[in-house]
């Protein structure tokens, strides 16, 4: 069936099913409900989480000076609590100086090198996930919101095409696992819908925190497909086409997956 | 492309195939044995003997990740200056090694808890043996069964 | 220095039992995860966590490789006095971090 075809019927399906029922109700599950209850427990105690300790190394990033400028996040953005609340919900979002989507990790990487003079962070370094991570907390509880900004559209639309785009060896696309089978078993572990709402987390597999490219690669390395570099447009992209897939769930970060 | 849809891949294939391609990539160290479990609660208790008792373990029968797995352990005493639990060792059959984790507490602990989390590499049973103020030993134990997740990443 | 949480409650009734919890980042590396070339990254791990109230040891543990990767330890005690708590963790080469936090009893 071509991606078409199948955006047809789904179209048709979302008609009628919305024309049928007074109040539709959101069949989409964030993967914190498909752990076990003991890992839903980990993620809600900030006491235990262990992605609260990358949270606790951002903060402290977020003062440091840094660069040939000698600034820190704090000069310009002040107290995160208040200035990045709601950010990461927004995010990826549409740089002018680039004429592209930047993810989180890129706009970070992109104020160190530009407003700090500094050396950008190596791709999933232990600085980068823990702004990251400090940045995305403050929006934890907060419903994701994708810009409404045309600019976005062509790219979100390359990020929709390659989340059904059949890759590697064993020929999968994410909707072949997330959206054609969530909660079925991949040999034992439970597929989730893989909605983006918790990252950076800690995920139990890497026994650290991680991005959500690192989770994209993993993905690309399971079907058998190389993985695009870290950094790559492609996964800003991805990330683009499912926060919006994502809106209104809630933000997470930093969340704890198996 | 093979079909991926449950209908078509038994429950049991899909387990097969997911750990055999484990088996073919990871490099098996040597596992603990009962024999090197038992060998090393001996070496604990000096031989003394266990009662079954008193001790509790609280973890998921069914553990969603090796890696990381929650363990609180209780032990029923009253934790007076007379009457205390001293040390509580954790035991497990299966890993490379057989100790887990020794928790030394005192008549000030308030209660015999300890809560940790620990990696296990293998369906298997794990052991707490406490030794109280008197020297008497008590254990518990437990059998658990460890799935393991599905992308092995590189 | 490893990034360290420390949680107590803020205050405690003279005698009450207070669970004090502590986390700390170390990957724990076991020295049986494989490189992918035949060898395997060494081990390297906290052997040992102490917590003192006031100098006096209140809970000890000696850990194994099969404590898990950023190693989460609760624990209970009295509180019978106030003062200065004091974790430490060394690790296989010896080296000790410590952190401290304050209780109030009242």
């Amino acid at each position: 069936m071509t991606v078409r075809a199948a955006q047809g019927i789904l179209a048709l399906v979302c008609l009628l099913a919305s024309s049928a029922l007074a109040q539709t109700t959101d069949s989409r599950r964030s993967g914190f409900e498909d752990m076990s209850p003991q890992s839903q427990a980990l993620q809600k105690d900030d006491t235990a989480n262990p992605g609260m300790l990358s949270v606790l190394d951002g903060e402290a990033l977020w003062s440091t000076k840094a660069g040939s400028a000698g600034k820190s996040c704090a000069d310009c953005h002040q107290d995160a609590t208040t200035s990045m609340k709601g950010v990461a919900a927004r995010y990826p979002a549409f740089s002018t100086e680039h004429n592209r989507p930047l993810d989180l990790q890129g706009r970070i990487n992109a104020c160190r090198e530009t407003k700090q003079q500094a050396t950008p962070f190596a791709w999933e370094s232990k600085e980068l996930l823990a702004l990251s991570a400090y940045v995305g907390k403050q929006s934890r509880g907060m419903p994701i919101t994708p810009p409404d900004d045309p600019r976005l559209e062509p790219f979100r639309k390359r990020g929709e095409a390659l989340y059904s785009q059949r890759l590697g060896q064993l020929n999968f696309s994410c909707a072949n696992c997330h959206d054609d089978n969530p909660g079925q078993k991949l040999a034992s572990a439970v597929i989730p819908q893989g909605h983006p709402t918790g990252y950076p987390l800690y995920r139990l597999e890497w026994q650290s925190l991680g991005s959500l490219q690192r989770r994209f690669r993993g993905c690309l390395v399971g079907v058998r497909a190389e993985p695009y570099p870290y950094g790559a447009q492609e996964y800003v992209e991805l990330e683009l086409f499912m926060m919006s897939r994502a809106k209104g769930m809630q933000v997470e970060t930093p969340a704890v997956r198996p | 492309m093979s079909g991926f849809g449950s209908s078509h891949l038994s429950r049991r294939a899909a387990l097969a195939a997911g750990s055999g391609a484990l088996a073919a990539l990871v490099v098996r160290p040597a596992q603990a044995t009962t024999q090197t479990m038992q060998a090393a609660i001996d070496a604990f208790t000096g031989g003394a003997a266990i009662t079954q008792g008193k001790v509790t373990m609280d973890i998921p029968p069914l553990v969603e990740n090796g890696n990381s797995v929650p363990l609180t352990i209780t032990v029923d005493s009253p934790m007076t200056d007379e009457d205390f639990v001293k040390t509580i060792a954790v035991f497990n059959e299966r890993n490379p090694q057989p100790n887990i984790g020794t928790f030394h507490l005192n008549a000030r602990s308030g209660r015999a808890f300890v809560s940790t989390r620990i990696r296990l590499g293998d369906s298997q049973s794990i052991v707490a043996v406490a030794q109280m103020s008197d020297g008497s030993l008590w254990s518990g134990s437990v059998e658990l069964i460890v799935t393991l997740p599905a992308c092995v990443e590189n | 220095m490893a990034r360290a949480l420390i949680n107590v409650p803020p205050k405690a009734k003279r005698g009450e039992v207070i669970e004090i919890k502590t986390l700390i980042s170390h990957p724990m590396e076991t020295g049986y995860r494989p490189k992918g070339d035949g060898s395997f990254f060494p081990r390297d791990i906290i052997q040992k966590f102490v917590c003192t109230l006031n100098g006096e040891e209140i809970f000890r543990a000696d850990l194994y490789p099969a404590i898990a990767a950023n190693p989460f330890i609760a624990f209970t005690t009295v509180a019978r006095e106030g003062g200065l708590l004091v974790f430490s963790w060394t690790d296989d080469r010896g080296e000790a971090q410590m952190e401290s936090a304050k209780l109030v009893v009242e």
